[in-house]
């Protein structure tokens, strides 16, 4: 069986574009000839700057016939709807099978559809993923109506073998599909004919492409790993660089620049930023101080003078850019050392931060405010917290976060220790942040904890107050992500305070209720995302309004623990036992069965062991409630399954004597109250 | 064929319109009003629309009153230079020409590293937008290359293909030069040698101050309002003139109160009058006129209406 080779070659496709590129054409192409009845051994992809390339092992040549059974109308039908399904099937009325089914006769056509050629299916299944490819962006040009990512120049679409190689003859607007495909846009020599996957490669290679990214990025990787550790030095990680950078080289050379003394004294994570942000460089450090000193610069082509012109400019660009920065900086600094951070809280009056809810200086005042009392509710210093949240974002007023606006917090730490803060203090300018998303770590120390909680809090109140909430995909202002934040922090810190009580600290005259539940929301998604079971997380959440996130956290976790156990189930079959008996009984009679039952009216010998495991167990449980040890709760409740069986079987609830019966129920009301102190076991499904 | 380095900033400029005019550009000259880029060029945004073919190359003097800083950064002026392309339709080898005229201005591909790095441009005050790359060179930008999508609001078909030079920063870089106005203007060797800043440094610190600090704001407010009402009544006019009998719209005349408004704007922004919210608004209600000139055009005779 032959093999597949497809090459969509465009102008320069977006770097961050191509990996979903791939992926998206291997999906697609493989679903559709499958969809239509072919089939290949495997499927692999790759992408250059220029070029998606698609490789399929083992095609069949045709699809499988297949032969489909469709009901037609009855044999009273009337006429037309007879010669209507003949006409739809394509088949004589002699052709067409009776069956008897239970409304009556019916006619059977059994449609056969012929195997379609490979070439046909592929060059269909190819035309419309061209046409309708999922760019997150794309566009016309010319004068064509065909939509691609940037202008489609050629396609390559050949079946090969051992015996040689054909075209899958296509034209899509102009474009036809051949055997034919260009190198390197400066080194390479022009069109080339290609016959199978390995011709294509090692041609592609003569003409300075190589075409497998991660070849790429191991080539780079090597290459600036050899260069700096040549010269005592190495290279600062960076993976998702790595990965852009990959994308918009074909033949990557490996070049290392200088960064000028003058720019030394910047910050390492300055430079780094500078020089990633705007121009694609790597850092390189010195592994003794942590000091970045040189760049790494991937550049596509090798040239007669070893790269040298190619180095030099990107050198004076860099200085170009790092004069800026460094300007920045020593302004920065000039005026922390005359007048400290008081100046950019001034002027964050200037700063929207949003056209409803005011300046950024009067949301630090509401941070501020919330800081001071949250700090009060979970014993921390409010003074200091005071004066931490007063800080936290005035860096967002210097000039070199208004350049490099990632930098926000970073900067604001570096300015607070230069203004003479401790670093109690000066870090919570960037951890108050924190976490930025679901792998990134909670602030640790008090002081960080109390300012984040504050300003996620005040986030979500000021935005709930004006009715900004996220809707479906949309969430301008990342609502959910502050709200993971403000979960995150709580449990992972195992704060305990009253989410009523901490969001109703805020000013904002927010709906708390509305923000509970997107909490809440926010927190079974979380804990789903942990493989909780989400009636489990039910069972928890129905308790106590949800207002305990970290308890929340605990309960869940034991809960998951022990349905797991044998014992777990067979509690949770008994507890629904007893308590549907129970309300069925209250809603009969009309009154609620808590009086609390008495052993003295115990008949049976089940029902007084069970009054006296319920004694034994009840002592268990409830110290294990205070000592928030709820495995151990659950385990002592588990001990209460057998007396709870045995009773059941053993006695009949509905004694005729009322007394008897009415101990019972009340009885069976306790074994609910008991084994419901940890969550709501009647939310547990199976 | 690379060419010989250029000496002086306007052999580059001369040698760029050499190069484009061979290619079948018709030479236009700069659009007679303060603009804040080449693509606000009639020729550039008004016949982007409509089916009919075009192909123009100019240099556009631009004025962007923010980024003044007296004469005394390296490359950061207020008034600086554009040069110009747009073809439309684009043509299929247009990234090739492209090249080509690099190598024109001396810019050798064999020694350096040109790269088509991702950039969709987007002018919120045109309603315009394109995909495209800015190019670099040895990691500097050089040139804008895009392929517009929209302009005013109107799907562009045949789409062009535009090209935007920044020629200060661009002609630094082949002539290495690190500081603007040491920049040759003209030959260095001539008896007549003048440098850029020769040309450019008082005028540079006289706008500077006269954009940060002078520009009367309450004038320019009220400026703006009127252009933006001559702009609306121009277009509201009838189609007929009563007096040649001719049907005319006045789209031309329109659009420049368009860029009239456009640039009071950019003005009114660097004396720092217009707050974060204002300013939306304001580049919102620029945008509408833009849209209604774009509405406008496609009814003419130019805008492919016959």
């Amino acid at each position: 069986m032959p093999d597949l080779l497809i090459e969509l070659l465009s102008e320069e496709i977006p770097a961050r574009m191509q990996r979903k590129a791939c992926s998206d054409l291997n999906k697609l192409f493989t679903n559709g000839i499958t969809e239509l009845g072919l089939t290949y051994k495997s499927s692999a992809t790759f992408s250059t700057p220029r070029r998606l390339t698609l490789v399929l092992e083992n095609v069949s040549s045709k699809s499988i016939s297949r032969v489909e059974e469709k009901r037609g109308p009855r044999t009273d039908a009337p006429e037309v709807a007879i010669q209507g399904f003949l006409k739809n099937v394509g088949l004589e009325l002699t052709q067409l099978e009776v069956r008897k089914e239970k409304k009556g006769e019916f006619y059977f056509a059994s449609v056969r559809t012929e195997g379609r050629k490979a070439d046909d299916i592929i060059s269909v299944v190819l035309e419309e993923i061209v046409r309708n490819f999922p760019w997150p962006k794309s566009m016309r040009w010319g004068q064509n109506s065909l939509k691609w990512v940037r202008p489609l120049h050629s396609i390559i679409c050949i079946l090969y073998d051992e015996s040689g190689s054909n075209v899958v003859d296509m034209n899509i607007e102009g474009i036809s599909s051949g055997d034919k495909t260009v190198g390197h846009r400066f080194m390479g020599t022009g069109e080339f004919s290609v016959t199978s996957f390995e011709d294509y490669t090692s041609k592609l290679k003569k003409e300075f492409v190589i075409l497998d990214p991660s070849d790429r990025a191991e080539i780079i990787l090597q290459e600036i790993k050899n260069q700096a550790f040549a010269q005592g030095l190495e290279l600062i990680d960076d993976p998702g660089l790595l990965d852009e950078v990959v994308g918009l080289i074909e033949w990557p050379v490996v070049l290392i620049g200088k960064i000028e003394d003058r720019f030394l004294s910047l910050p390492p994570v300055v430079l780094q930023t500078a020089m990633k942000e705007h121009q694609k460089y790597f850092s390189i450090q010195n592994p003794k101080n942590n000091k970045v000193v040189k760049f790494a610069t991937v550049a596509n082509r090798e040239t007669s003078d070893q790269g040298l012109t190619i180095i030099s400019g990107n050198q004076k660009v860099l200085s170009a850019r790092l004069a800026d920065a460094k300007f920045f900086w020593d302004n920065d600094l000039r005026i922390i050392n005359s007048s400290g951070l008081g100046p950019w809280s001034e002027k964050l009056r200037n700063v929207t931060f949003h056209n409803k809810l005011g300046s950024q200086f009067e949301r630090v005042i509401r941070v501020v405010n919330l800081s001071e009392k949250i700090a009060e509710k979970i014993g921390c210093d409010p003074k200091l917290a005071k004066k931490a949240a007063s800080i936290c974002k005035s860096d967002l007023s210097s000039e070199m976060v208004y350049e490099f606006p990632e930098l926000q917090g970073i900067m604001g730490t570096f300015y607070a220790i230069e203004a003479g803060f401790k670093s109690d203090i000066s870090d919570v300018c960037k951890d108050h942040y924190a976490p930025l998303g679901p792998s990134d770590e909670v602030p640790k120390s008090p002081l960080s904890i109390v300012v984040a909680l504050a300003d996620k809090i005040e986030t979500l109140t000021s935005f709930w107050s004006i009715n900004e909430k996220p809707t479906g995909s949309k969430d301008p202002f990342a609502l959910r992500r502050n709200a993971l934040g403000l979960i995150r922090i709580i449990i992972e810190n195992d704060i305990r305070v009253s989410l009523q009580e901490i969001l109703s600290l805020s000013n904002n005259e927010a709906n708390i209720e509305d923000l509970k539940t997107f909490i809440h929301q926010r927190m079974k998604v979380f804990l789903r995302d942990k493989a909780h079971r989400h009636d489990l997380v039910d069972a928890c959440f129905s308790l106590d309004q949800g207002n305990d996130l970290a308890l929340l956290m605990k309960k869940s976790s034991a809960l998951m623990e022990f349905i797991k156990t044998k014992d777990g189930p067979n509690l949770v079959q008994g507890f629904k036992r007893a308590n549907k008996i129970l309300l069925q009984a209250e809603q009969k009679d009309g009154v609620e069965y808590s009086y609390g039952a008495d052993v003295k009216f115990a008949q049976e010998n089940a029902e007084r062991d069970l009054f006296s495991a319920l004694d034994t167990e009840e002592l268990k449980i409830k110290s294990a409630l205070d000592r928030e040890d709820f495995v151990i709760a659950m385990n002592a409740m588990a001990n209460l399954r057998m007396p709870i069986d045995n009773f059941f079987d053993a006695v009949q609830i509905n004694s005729e004597i009322d007394v008897v019966r009415r101990n019972r129920l009340n009885l069976l009301s306790r074994i609910c109250n008991l084994c419901s102190s940890v969550a709501d076991l009647s939310k547990v499904e199976g | 064929m690379v060419e010989k380095a250029p000496k002086s900033f306007q052999e580059i400029i001369l040698r760029l319109q050499k190069y484009w005019v061979a290619q079948g550009c018709a030479l236009m000259q700069p659009y007679d009003m303060e603009v804040g880029a080449g693509t606000f060029h009639p020729a550039t945004t008004l016949r982007s629309l409509g089916p009919k073919t075009w192909s123009v190359a100019y240099i556009q003097p631009s004025r962007r009153p923010t980024d003044g800083r007296y004469g005394d950064n390296p490359n950061r002026l207020q008034h600086y230079y554009q040069f110009q392309v747009l073809m439309k339709p684009s043509p299929p080898d247009f990234q090739n020409l492209y090249l080509g005229s690099l190598e024109a201005i001396g810019i050798d591909s064999q020694i350096h590293d040109i790269r088509f790095v991702e950039d969709d441009w987007e002018s919120p005050t045109l309603g315009a937008w394109g995909l495209g790359w800015e190019v670099w060179c040895d990691g500097m930008e050089v040139s804008q290359f895009t392929y517009f999508q929209q302009v005013g609001g109107h799907d562009c078909n045949p789409i062009p293909g535009e090209l935007t030079y920044g020629l200060e920063r661009l002609a630094m870089f082949i002539l290495g030069v690190d500081y603007v106005m040491d920049m040759p203007f003209n030959n260095p060797n001539s008896s007549f040698a003048l440098k850029y800043g020769d040309i450019f440094k008082q005028t540079e610190e006289e706008y500077s101050r006269w954009n940060f600090d002078v520009a009367n704001t309450e004038s320019l407010f009220r400026q703006f309002d009127e252009a933006e009402q001559a702009c609306l009544t121009i277009l509201s006019q009838d189609i007929l003139d009563p007096k040649s009998g001719k049907n005319i719209i006045m789209v031309h005349p329109a659009y420049d109160h368009c860029i009239k408004a456009s640039h009071i704007f950019n003005i009114l922004d660097a004396r720092g009058v217009i707050s974060v919210t204002e300013r939306q608004a304001y580049i919102g209600r620029v945008r509408g006129l833009a849209k209604k000139c774009a509405d406008a055009f496609v009814l003419t005779p130019a805008g492919g209406n016959i």
